[in-house]
């Protein structure tokens, strides 16, 4: 964030510092950033807004998910022999391009495993007796206290202090941001890139498996109309499951691609707010329908960063939840409207 | 429901008239709809809840005064009699009072928009916030407001605060509300969820409006009982020791405040305001479309339940007499929610005992070395509370949605006793068609104007 406090004192005399110069001559930097956040923000926001398609529940305990994906890759990564250091390993290019692959796999596994484990032992009893929408709203906060204080306390315990407690981890570094090359002068590192591309292409293969499968079909069905997608042979609790299952390994990944932009926030409140903002981008664009959340997520990863630049690093999440409120204030279906099942028939 | 079980197929199958007249009887509950309630006299399992809400509600206003006042007595009396199991070891039992008495408010207030109305309110830490603020601000010689030697001078007392604290609070309930009310359900939950976190990190950055994060110290608090022994009165955060100690007062104080909370909700509950809230809980679009103006009383019971909240901050900055942003964390908000959905939404005695849970479970076992002659590890038990309470909240929602003390909503219940007296006069009117002026088809008109009857 060095980059953004070059424009003098974050604060001034006034109540609110404002400086729109900071953002005129850091715009490129910041859009470089905000759309590493943005990518992260739409990966997690696909898993909100695939549940609510399906479901219509805010799954508040999918940042928990997020945050056990995060554990879960540096566990897989002290699978592999790795052990926190100041300093990265130098694997060469290939190896730690497989590392990475290997490590975000391992937050899938956790992640998509979490998120279906939640969806039986949690939702599915409650929809057996047909709870209302509040019930299942109250059982996800539930869910979600159990998850972060699983991490808190108990999690440690089962390892012997290695993973979880009341710190964050230590970051395990397998690449050094190093710049590649600059658009507008704006410099664009191995990490923005590698976040960038991985986050492009999943989104990329969640869609056409949204779209163009026979399973992407079921979860449309289902979506519009769960009756009448029971009746033509669609089994409603195996959708459900694969929904949760879909949502929970792209939080997985996000997570791998959020501890190297952010290495020291693996910690067990560390999904939390980035939860409520990936719900806020799934909301922004219109939350059901899966090519909003991802432009959502891109969006207010980088509104948020020019906000930031105006106003100062503090107020970063305060723009990002009144961004919410004005957006459902004046378009209260998000931008590209409630449409999962609407999508393309 | 099968087809032999109502009484037409059975007048027309039985030859005997008695044995009809049996099987008819006996098998009226299972043909009514499900939702039918019987008078609690009349049904077979009514639960002690039940009894006891009968029989208070049978009671006349003045002796439900006599019998309320000793009990509410004895209730402010248990800190000073501190009762041997019930007293807490690890923290002064009376500062667990008095914070239980917060919550409670909280929880009371907290009701009338999620247990009233059915507005999920996730951010309902932010009006709390706002009204201990209101008295920091006004009171603290930190409080950037008090350069001035105006009648914004840090020389109000705290009493005086406490309008204050009420008024702009509602008013930030409206400010809040208006915009975001037409939002439903979910979108309403996330949105206040929102609006929690932006008063937190507003209270931490506007350094020059709330003091930032340093927070604001030497808050305002009644200055009564001034004696040798407690130069600042009784309410002081200095009067920590002994049995009367500032927790024990705090407490009182916050019990007088639950008692007139819950006559101006419990009025509010019976009046058409009240009614109107249940009617858009329940649907609101047939609330809105019976007439009821949704947007309004949404934006009455948001209001109310904020100035609620507010009064509870002002309690909380005056007893802590230190106010600092992080106090106000969005967990705080899931810990409320918690205590309204625990004790039972829409009974506001219910979401007391909801609040008393919350807030003195943790601290029964900080310090406890053991429980009934088992040795436990009371302080790490107590550091589990999180864990604790997510699991609680699961396995209720899972087995008992509405929570330990759930509310009967008479309307709802003199909604469905019509329904079941129109569907037992409807089966009336078939079955004395059907009948004919056969003797057989007697006990079917016997068990219709049972059902009339009542």
């Amino acid at each position: 964030m060095s980059l953004l406090l070059h424009g003098g004192q974050l604060y001034a005399d006034g109540v609110i510092d404002f400086d729109l110069g900071r953002l005129a001559d850091n715009f490129w930097a910041l859009t470089v950033d905000g759309l590493t956040y943005g990518a992260i923000y739409a990966l997690v926001a696909v898993g909100y807004t695939l549940v609510y398609g399906v479901l219509r529940l805010i799954n508040f305990a999918h940042s928990e998910i997020f945050m056990l994906g995060m554990f879960g890759q540096y566990a897989m990564l002290m699978l592999l022999g790795f052990y926190p250091s100041g300093n990265a390993f130098d694997k060469g290019v290939l190896l730690t391009v497989v590392y990475l692959c290997l490590a975000m796999i391992g937050g899938m596994v956790v992640s998509g495993g979490a998120a279906v484990g939640l969806e039986r032992l949690a939702y599915a009893p409650l929809r057996k007796r047909g709870a209302p929408s509040l019930v299942f709203l109250i059982t996800a906060i539930g869910a979600s206290f159990i998850l972060q204080e699983f991490v808190h306390f108990v999690l440690p315990k089962l390892t012997g202090g290695e993973l979880g407690g009341v710190n964050a981890q230590q970051p395990i570094r397998l690449v050094v941001p190093t710049t590649q090359f600059t658009i507008f002068g704006a410099d664009v590192t191995n990490v923005d890139l590698v976040i960038i591309v991985a986050a492009l292409a999943l989104a990329f293969v969640t869609d056409r498996f949204i779209n163009a499968t026979k399973f992407g079909r079921g979860i449309r069905a289902v979506a519009q109309d769960p009756v009448t997608a029971t009746l033509m042979g669609v089994s409603r609790e195996r959708i459900i499951m694969l929904t949760f299952l879909i949502g929970g390994v792209l939080a997985g990944a996000a997570a791998m691609l959020y501890t190297l932009r952010v290495p020291s926030g693996i910690i067990f409140s560390g999904g939390f707010i980035l939860g409520i903002k990936a719900f806020s981008a799934a909301v922004l664009g219109g939350i059901g329908n899966l090519r909003g959340a991802l432009l959502g997520g891109l969006l207010l990863g980088v509104m948020e960063l020019y906000g930031q630049a105006v106003f100062g690093t503090e107020w970063r999440d305060v723009v990002a939840f009144v961004l919410l409120i004005l957006v459902l204030m004046f378009r209260p279906t998000g931008i590209l409207g409630e449409s999962l099942g609407r999508a393309r028939a | 429901m099968s087809t032999s079980d109502t009484p037409d197929a059975t007048s027309a199958k039985a030859t005997s008239a008695k044995s009809t007249s049996a099987k008819a009887t006996t098998s009226r509950p299972t043909s009514l709809p499900p939702a039918g309630r019987t008078p609690v006299a009349q049904r077979p399992h009514a639960g002690l809840g039940d009894r006891l809400r009968l029989w208070w509600d049978a009671l006349a206003r003045p002796t439900q005064w006599a019998i309320g006042v000793p009990f509410i007595l004895l209730i402010a009396a248990l800190p000073v009699i501190r009762p041997p199991l019930l007293t807490t070891v690890g923290t002064d039992f009376g500062s667990v009072m008095a914070q239980f008495g917060m919550v409670a408010l909280i929880a009371i207030g907290l009701n009338v928009v999620v247990g009233q109305a059915g507005l999920l309110d996730l951010g309902y830490v932010g009006f709390y916030a706002i009204g201990a603020y209101t008295v920091a601000l006004l009171t603290s010689p930190d409080s950037p407001w008090n350069l001035t030697d105006d009648w914004l001078s840090n020389d109000w007392a705290w009493l005086a605060c406490l309008p204050v604290a009420i008024a702009v609070t509602a008013i930030s309930g409206l400010i809040l509300g208006s915009p975001t009310l037409r939002l439903r359900g979910d979108y309403l939950a996330i949105v206040t969820l929102g609006f929690g976190e932006i008063v937190r990190l507003l209270a931490d950055n506007l350094d020059s409006v709330t003091g930032g994060g340093r927070g604001l110290s030497q808050v305002a608090y009644p200055r009564v009982g001034v004696s040798e022994e407690h130069p600042n009165g009784v309410f002081s955060a200095g009067n920590a020791s002994g049995t009367l100690n500032a927790g024990v007062w705090w407490f009182w104080v916050s019990i007088v405040l639950i008692v007139i909370a819950l006559l101006v909700v419990g009025n509010l509950e019976r009046s058409r305001v009240g009614r109107a809230w249940v009617a858009i809980r329940e649907d609101e679009d047939a609330a809105e479309i019976m007439g009821v103006p949704t947007f309004r009383f949404k934006l009455w019971a948001f209001v109310i339940g904020a100035a609620i909240g507010g009064i509870s901050g002002a309690l909380y900055a005056g007893q802590v007499q230190f106010v600092v942003p992080t106090n106000f964390n969005v967990i705080n908000s899931m810990l409320f929610l918690c205590a309204v959905v625990l004790g039972g939404q829409g009974n506001k005695l219910g979401v007391i005992v909801g609040a008393f849970v919350v807030v003195y479970l943790p601290n029964f076992f900080l310090g406890r070395t053991e429980i009934f002659g088992i040795p436990i590890d009371g302080n790490e038990i107590a550091n589990y509370k999180y864990l604790f309470f997510g699991l609680a909240l699961v396995l209720l929602m899972i087995f008992r949605p509405q929570g330990l003390f759930p509310a009967r909503q008479k309307l709802l219940t003199y909604g469905r006793e019509l329904y079941v007296a129109a569907r037992a006069a409807a089966r009336k009117v078939s079955g004395a068609g059907d009948g004919s002026g056969r003797a057989d088809a007697v006990p079917a008109v016997d068990v219709a104007t049972e059902g009339d009857a009542r």
